[in-house]
């Protein structure tokens, strides 16, 4: 079933520029350029793309805070910005960088509040606050005024506060930005604990790749406000030839250097004893480099690196740089 | 239900700045003094009445009045506008309700502390320091309780309208320094509007909304005219009341469309 449909969605924005003293030009830019995006329930997805790319202004126009320039979007059935109430109810939205808390009030308050607003059910709230308090460990900070909450208290507070009322779409704008090491770890696995359960879909923006890798079954990669690459991680990564390496500590360095095909020398360090080959394509397996290799030398130590998703999407964004700007 | 939460929000937030609630009456109460020594100097140049007001209605316009200030709250900040610039109403627009009547019940909230805070505050003060005019018909205590609603609601609208135009202007100062002057010369605050030739204070009674905010209240609460008169007035107040909150809405409505979010 589909929750998310967009068609050709694409937002402007004039920008005034000054053209000498007086004279001011107006400028339009295009920050999000023709998406075609179809989301099905259960679903979840990894949002990623450079700083400026246009992630925020898409979850804008999904959730219904932006109106967009042109296009069709359709969310649980719903336009989003004229519809935009009885949206509300069935879609949870986190902006990482913007809190949506009552400032003054502590998170009890808050999420008592959220309960009249979205006329959810005592059992039911009750229920799904009892399980955030614990696996999101809210209740050291439970009565503390959200103004006095640290970052990564204040996320898990945002993060409860946009389940309360049970959506059937999750937007995540950067969740994990600023947090700490335990705390993302925290927040990822709360929402692997969400995505599991299956019927809650996932839409997530991070430059975070780690939050990927854990949650993300499929990845959406923009730039410049167009889909470059819509699939699953491995086939980024054979589209964009991650590399797999193989790393070998020698007694000697080589004498003859080994040449296999699709295989490289990506470094060579200490005095030649320490190789990092790359293998890319698939005519030479690890098994047999080392096979070879063994033939040549005397091996002390291996290891195997699979490859990162960072440097893929390192390698996307160079590829759009070496393309420059008219591209 | 949903927005009586707000109501309730709108009040305690209020009841929290006891300091800034007392500093507003002590300052509603100051220019009461200058006001009222002011206007009773005109009436007493023209043998102890001016346009229909004896001494002791004009005392009550001014010290309602200045109570009548923190009620519809005349001056409060832009806060709306603030939001709207800064990219923050956007966790009020992800919310299942609409904006204008969640602010309205907010402010409605505000109001009612405000009625036992500020309004109550300047009336005693004045009752203690002149000689305040009582209604002598009952019906004009409902009537100007009705009247006191009216008019904090279309004192709100004309705020929401202010701050809404930061949806289209980035900078909303314009409207906002329009508005106070319209409010104090229109309105009634600076002087009865009564003080003008009949025709043109009629005009303005009828066709802008300044009026129903200060000056039909307290001339319903003086009993100027008779109660069918009282009566006119007040639904002149609820004409505008309606036409204000469905021109609020209408303007929320295309504001949402135009909307530019700032800020990743
Ligand atoms: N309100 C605005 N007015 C003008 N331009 C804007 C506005 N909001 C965004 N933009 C432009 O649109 C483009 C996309 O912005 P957006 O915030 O969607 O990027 P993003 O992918 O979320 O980036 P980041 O990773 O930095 O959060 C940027 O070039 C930005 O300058
Ligand atoms: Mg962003």
């Amino acid at each position: 079933m589909t929750v998310i449909e967009a068609r050709a969605l694409r937002k402007e924005f004039v920008v005034r520029v000054k053209a000498g003293v007086l004279r001011r030009e107006s400028r339009v830019i295009a920050a999000v350029d023709g998406i075609d995006l179809t989301v099905s329930r259960g679903d979840m997805l990894g949002y990623i793309g450079p700083n400026g790319a246009g992630k925020s202004t898409t979850l804008k126009m999904l959730t219904g805070v932006l109106y967009p320039s042109s296009g069709v979007v359709r969310v649980c059935g719903f336009e989003p910005v004229p519809q935009r109430q009885a949206l509300a109810r069935r879609i949870g939205v986190v902006f990482g960088h913007r809190s949506q808390l009552w400032w003054d009030l502590p998170l009890r308050d808050s999420f008592a509040l959220l309960r009249h607003i979205y006329a959810v059910p005592a059992a039911d709230h009750a229920a799904r606050l009892s399980r955030c308090r614990k696996l999101l460990d809210l209740d050291p900070f439970l009565d503390t005024p959200v103004r006095q909450l640290s970052l990564g208290q204040r996320m898990r507070g945002e993060l409860t506060a946009a389940l309360l009322h049970g959506p059937e779409v999750l937007f995540l704008d950067e969740p994990t930005i600023g947090l700490d090491l335990v705390s993302k770890q925290a927040v990822r696995s709360f929402l692997a604990g969400i995505g599991d359960a299956g019927d809650t879909t996932l839409v997530l923006t991070t430059h975070d790749l780690a939050d990927i890798e854990r949650l993300c079954r499929r990845l959406v990669v923009i730039d410049r406000g167009r889909i470059v690459h819509d699939g699953s991680l491995d086939e980024l990564h054979a589209r964009y030839g991650s590399r797999r390496r193989v790393v070998v500590d020698l007694d000697a360095p080589l004498v003859t250097p080994l040449a296999l095909p699709d295989v490289s020398v990506e470094s060579i360090e200490a005095d030649g004893r320490r190789i990092t080959y790359a293998l890319e394509g698939g005519r030479t397996t690890a098994g047999e480099l080392v096979r070879r290799l063994a033939e040549l030398a005397s091996i002390r130590d291996i290891s195997v690196l699979e490859p990162a998703i960072e440097d893929v999407v390192a390698r996307l964004y160079a590829d759009r740089d070496r393309h420059g700007a008219g591209a | 239900m949903r927005y009586l939460v707000y109501a309730v929000a709108g009040f305690r937030r209020y009841a929290t700045y006891r300091q800034a609630t007392l500093a507003a009456v002590f300052t509603n109460c100051v220019f009461g003094f200058l006001r009222s020594a002011l206007l009773l100097a005109v009436a007493g140049a023209s043998a102890g009445a001016v346009a229909g007001y004896d001494e002791q209605q004009l005392a009550t316009f001014v010290w309602v009045g200045q109570g009548l200030i923190g009620v519809v709250s005349l001056w409060s900040p832009p806060e709306l506008a603030d939001r709207i610039r800064s990219g923050d109403v956007v966790a009020d627009l992800l919310r299942p309700i609409d904006l204008v009547w969640q602010l309205l019940a907010m402010d409605l909230g505000r109001a009612t502390f405000a009625l036992m805070t500020r309004l109550v505050g300047p009336i005693v003060v004045g009752a203690l320091a002149f000689d305040l005019f009582a209604p002598r018909r009952f019906s004009t205590y409902p009537l100007f309780a009705c009247s006191l609603l009216l008019a904090t609601v279309i004192c709100f609208g004309c705020r929401y309208l202010v701050n809404a135009a930061a949806y289209w202007l980035l900078d909303a100062r314009g409207p906002q320094i329009a508005w106070t002057l319209c409010n104090g010369v229109l309105g009634g605050l600076y002087f009865p509007l009564w003080f003008l030739p009949s025709g043109a204070a009629l005009l303005i009674v009828v066709a802008t909304p300044f009026p129903s905010i200060i000056q039909l209240p307290l001339d319903i609460l003086v009993e100027r005219g008779s109660p069918e008169q009282q009566v006119v007035l007040l639904s002149v107040q609820a004409v505008w009341a309606i036409v204000m909150l469905a021109v609020c809405r209408e303007v929320q409505r295309r504001g949402e469309r135009r909307l530019v979010l700032q800020g990743g």
